[in-house]
Order: C-alpha cells, then structure tokens, then sequence
C-alpha cells in the first residue's frame, strides 16, 4: 500500500528577482514499512521533496498523496491535523522544546492529538524504553547530549503512529557513535513495527541502513535503487 | 490547557528579567492610573464636602428673586422674618439644620490697598458654624450680640497683618444702594484649609450684618443641612413654595459635577496614553520572543500544532505578564492611595474661587469601582496589543520557521 506518492512535482523558490527551481518534475512512491534514504549533494532538492511529502509546504505544481489523499487541496489546518496524525519528523537539528522535559516532548504530539491522560503515560513510557532513554524522561534537552536529543526527537516523531516518519540528515550533527545508535534505533523499530521512514542524507554511514535509495541531483530523481522494497 | 500554562510560564521564566520588566511596566502604569483616578475622586470629593460644609449646604432656600451671582441685598430679593422660616424649615423631616444667612460683599480698607471681601452675616449658634469654630486658631468665635466683632480667616488676617483684638475699616453695600463704613474689632482668625475661603470670608453675628446692610430681619438664604444627603430633591421638593427657590448641593455645586465629568473625560484619554504605552512593552516583549523562538513555533507547527494554538501559547503569555503586572500594580496603586489618603499631600492654593473650594490638601480616595474598572481596561488592552505577536507567531509558515526566517 502507498504511503505518500509524489506525482510530476515542481518547486519554485523565488528570492528577489531570482528564481530557483529545486524540484524539476519528481514521480516517487512510497510503500507502506520501506527504509528510504533521499540521498544527493546540497541543492539536490532532498530537504524541499522532504518538506512536501511533510505537508509543511505546498508544492508549486503536481499533486502529493499521503495515504491515498491529495494534500495539494488541503487548507493551512488540515494539513496541521494530517502532520499530528499521520506524520513524524525527525531533523538535522534537535529540533526539541527547550523548555520541555524528554518526556514532555515526546508527549506533545498526543497532547495535539487528544489523547487522554492514561494512554499518553503508557506510550510515552514505551516509547522513551524503545529508543534507551527510561532514565532521561525527565531530563530536558540542555541536559541531554546530542545523540539522546536525537533520540528524544525520534521518540516523539513515533508518538501517535504515524504512517510516515520523514527524517531530514539525522545524523548530520551527531558523532559517529551516536549517528549509529540513531540510525540503529530508527531501522530496529522499522523492522518491528513496519512504520515507514523516509531520510535526506548524504552521508555513506547512513545510506547503508537504507533499503532503497532515491538520488537526486538538480531537482529531478536520477537514481531509484531498490524500489519499493521492505 | 494546562500544559498550554506551563510551557507559557516556563517561557516567561527563560528570560526572567526581561518577562519581570515587562511585567513591572504594567505594574507601574496600573500604579499610577489607580492613584490618578484616587487623587481625582479625592479632590472633587473633597472640594464638594467642603463646598459644601461652608458654602451651599446640602440645600438652600432662597427668595424667588435672588440672584447668587449679584449678592443683592434688596429686601425683595431677601427672606423675610429669616428665623421664621428657618424654623418651619427645621421641621421638616431628614432637616437637621435650618440656619439664616446674609451675604454681602465688602471691602477692606487698609492704608496701602483694598480688598475684596465675602461678608457672611450667620447665627453664631448654628451648628452650621461647626467647620469654622473647629478651625479657630486664635481667639474665640463671635457671639449673636457682638455689635463689633467679626471673625477672619488666617489668610487674610496675614495679608491684612492683623491679629486678634486689631482694628479693620470695613465697608459694604447696603439694600438701599449706599455704601456704609464700620470700624471692626477681630475676634477671632479660623483656617479651615481651604485657601478661598480663609482669605476672602468675614464672618459676623446676623443681626449686625442685617444693621450694617440695612437689611432689618431679612437674610440672602436659609443654609439646611440634611441627615441623608440622598433626601435632598425629596426634602426640596416638600419645601418648594411660589415665594422662594429651593436649591439643592448638586445643582448649587454643578461647576464641581461638571468638573468630575471632565476631569473623568481627560482621565480616560490620559488611560489610554498610559495603558498604550505599557502595552508597547508588552507588544515589545512578545515580538522579540517570536522571533527567538521562530524555529521553536516552525517545530510545533511541524508536530501538528495549528496557529490558533500558537496564538494561544503566546495569548496566554501575555496574560500571565499581564496579570502579574496587574497584580503587583493594584497592590502599589493601593498602597499608594491608602498612604495618601490617609496623609494626604499638600496642593496650596491654587487659586480657585468660591464656586470651587479645595482644600490645600488632596486625600486619594481608591473607590472599589474605580480599581476593578482600571484593571479590567489594563488586561483587555495588553490583551488586545498582544494579538498582533500572537497572530505574528501564528501566520509563520512551518518551513520558513523551522529555518529560522
């Protein structure tokens, strides 16, 4: 079953009077459960394809389907509700709420989702066990290292089961132990409970995880390894 | 919404000081409009008790041809058989007070100047007199059958630069149009705080008055007190007669209602230049936390958070900043009134006249009205300033926020 298909996307980002093409015409599909690396060098378009499977922007013309529906035609809130629901992002930077706790974090998207007191507890718990930080709940992000933010992050990008996780260069600010944990902690809940992640990154560590590999280069799809393989 | 109140607090608590600044500016403010509008209640309450303690009383009755403004002394325009009427006056129910009074106008003649003086013909027994034989603060206070002695107030007595038992050449107007002249011996100076009557008011024993002014057994007014001043129209309107005018302490004192109602219009415009500033802070505050936190709002957009939430969160921040300040403001602005009011603080004379007599010292009075009135504007106003960060944070873009644009 489709996750998120990509059809004849474009993107047009235009600064001043210039205008950048970063997506030139992509088709993709993603199946239910892969492990897809976006893989190309800076400028390929990875991060802007990424954001459009995301819903956190609109592509300027064709047509993006997350779980069979056309968000291309949803408003500014529907497209909020699908992220709550149906997506999980992990990015580059620990993008965590500094004032929150670990366990708060990972709490917010249930909290979005009106999830009640009880079933937020027993997946928060689960969720912090799943990626090693039991210990750190209540620890906030200052107090944690990079590597634990990073997994705090992946925690809360899994919270209300989304269909979808979509991570932007995980790893990019991680050394090269806590990359592997990272990326060994998001592969292991793949293989166990089939969520299906899609990852920009162009660093070889983390493109040997992947079980399919989409390159880029200058806005169009120039290589498609392994498609549509769990 | 709870959780909504604990992260605005611990976003308030990241940049402590700045938040307590911003806070202490609308403490400040709401300080400052409480003690206004206390200073301004307390002084036109105050120059309303004491207009009307020495001046108008809480009603008069008066000839149907007597006008104020002319101080006529023609028998037409005077009660006749004064102590007559008084007494049926005194009758009446709520009536506590009924006295005669005569008003002329007088001149001082000394050797270098002439002043201007209020002559007030009264019934040294009245307990009318009470505010002044209260002030006496030399000698003693006529008595009904001086045929020489008046009673002055301290301002004038130091212009004049007599003392008790001096002399004064005073003249005045008499009903038939002359002029009479009388050597007048001072018994005693009052001050009653109120800088326009101690320098321009003699008073003397009725009866001496009426001889002076050739006014025999008529008096200018009948000055009533009431125990309920609420009675007022009531009791005028059991007194009113073809023959007299019944005039009640609001229309006598509509110069100091109408100064109320304006000095209530230029506080309002004087509220909104303060409150606007305090909310510039505020605004100020939240602006800058938008685009510091600008990633953190692109992340919670990302994680499903919808704008109205967003507008919320920093809502709800603004309410928390407002309602400390708010807080701590009604405190100091109460304080700060009660102090006052209890010690008041020292205006001098600031010149006004006899329609208008304020005390040299204002005594705030903080009415519960008026400080839930104040607040309620200062939380409505920061609250409204603060939408527009509030709708600021809630229009970014998630994936121009997650990068910090």
């Amino acid at each position: 079953m489709e996750v998120a298909k990509i059809e004849n996307v474009t993107k047009t980002f235009k600064i001043g009077e210039v205008e950048t093409r970063a997506l030139r015409g992509v088709d993709l599909s993603i199946e239910n459960g892969e492990f897809t690396a976006l893989v190309g060098p800076s400028g390929s378009g990875k991060t802007t394809l990424l954001q459009l499977i995301g819903c956190l922007d609109q592509p300027t013309s064709g047509k993006v389907f997350i779980n069979g529906k056309d968000v291309t035609k949803l408003n500014r809130n529907q497209r909020a509700d699908l992220r709550k629901s149906a997506l999980g992002f992990v990015f580059q930077f620990f993008a965590l709420i500094p004032t929150l706790t670990a366990y708060e974090n990972v709490e917010m998207p249930l909290l979005l989702d009106h999830h009640s007191a009880t079933e937020r507890r027993e997946r928060v718990n689960q969720l912090l066990v799943s990626v090693g930080l039991a210990d750190r709940a209540h620890h906030r992000p200052d107090q944690l290292s990079g590597g634990e933010q990073q997994r705090v992050a992946v925690a809360r990008a899994l919270a209300t089961n989304p269909s979808l996780i979509l991570a932007d260069e995980p790893t990019a600010n991680l050394d090269t132990e806590n990359g592997r944990q990272v990326m060994e902690i998001m592969q292991k809940l793949n293989n166990e409970t089939g969520v299906t992640y899609v990852f920009a990154t162009h660093d070889p560590r983390v493109i040997k995880y992947a079980k399919r590999v989409v390159t880029l280069r200058d806005g169009v799809i120039v290589e498609n390894n392994g498609a549509n393989k769990k | 919404m709870f959780q909504l109140i604990k992260m605005a607090y611990r976003n308030l608590n990241r940049n402590r000081r700045r938040s307590i600044l911003s806070a202490l500016a609308v403490s400040l403010g709401l300080a400052l409009l409480l003690f206004m509008a206390a200073i301004i209640k307390g002084e036109i309450q105050g120059a309303m008790q004491t207009t009307i303690a020495l001046q108008t009383g809480d009603l008069q009755v008066r000839a149907a041809s007597y006008v104020e403004e002319k101080s006529s002394l023609k028998w037409q325009d005077l009660i006749a058989n004064p102590d007559q009427v008084a007494a049926q006056v005194k009758s009446v129910p709520h009536v506590t007070i009924a006295t005669p009074r005569l008003f002329a106008t007088g001149i001082i003649n000394t050797p270098s100047e002439a002043v201007g003086v209020q002559l007030m013909g009264i019934d040294p027994a009245s307990e009318a007199n009470a505010p002044i034989v209260k002030g006496m603060i030399a000698g003693n206070f006529i008595t009904a059958d001086d045929q020489n002695g008046i009673v002055i107030g301290q301002t004038l007595a130091q212009k004049l630069g007599v003392k008790v038992g001096d002399q004064i050449d005073l003249s005045a107007n008499t009903s038939n149009g002359d002029i009479n002249e009388q050597n007048f011996i001072v018994r005693g100076i009052f001050l009653t705080d109120t800088p326009a009557y101690d320098k321009g008011t003699i008073l003397m024993p009725l009866a001496k008055a009426q001889a002076f002014t050739a006014t025999q057994n008529h008096a200018s007014t009948i000055f009533i007190m009431l125990d309920d001043r609420d009675q007022s129209n009531a009791v005028a309107a059991a007194l009113t007669s073809p023959n007299y005018q019944v005039l009640t302490w609001q229309k006598m004192n509509d110069l100091v209602i109408q100064l109320e109602q304006l000095a209530n219009s230029y506080m309002v415009l004087f509220y909104l230049i303060v409150l606007g500033i305090t909310a510039t802070v505020i605004v100020n505050t939240l602006i800058m936390a938008v685009y510091e936190r600008t990633r953190e709002i692109g992340i919670l957009a990302a994680i499903g958070m919808k704008g109205r939430r967003i507008m919320s969160l920093f809502l709800t921040e603004a309410g928390m900043l407002a309602l400390g300040g708010i807080a701590f403001g009604l405190v100091l602005g109460s304080l700060l009134s009660m102090y006052f009011g209890k010690y008041g603080f020292y205006i001098g004379n600031i010149g006004l006249n006899y329609q208008f007599l304020l005390g040299d010292r204002i005594y705030p009075i903080l009415t519960t009205s008026d400080a839930i009135n104040l607040t309620i504007i200062a939380l409505v106003i920061t609250l409204i300033a603060s939408l527009y960060p509030a709708v600021l944070a809630a229009q970014l873009e998630p994936v121009e926020a997650l990068h910090g644009k």
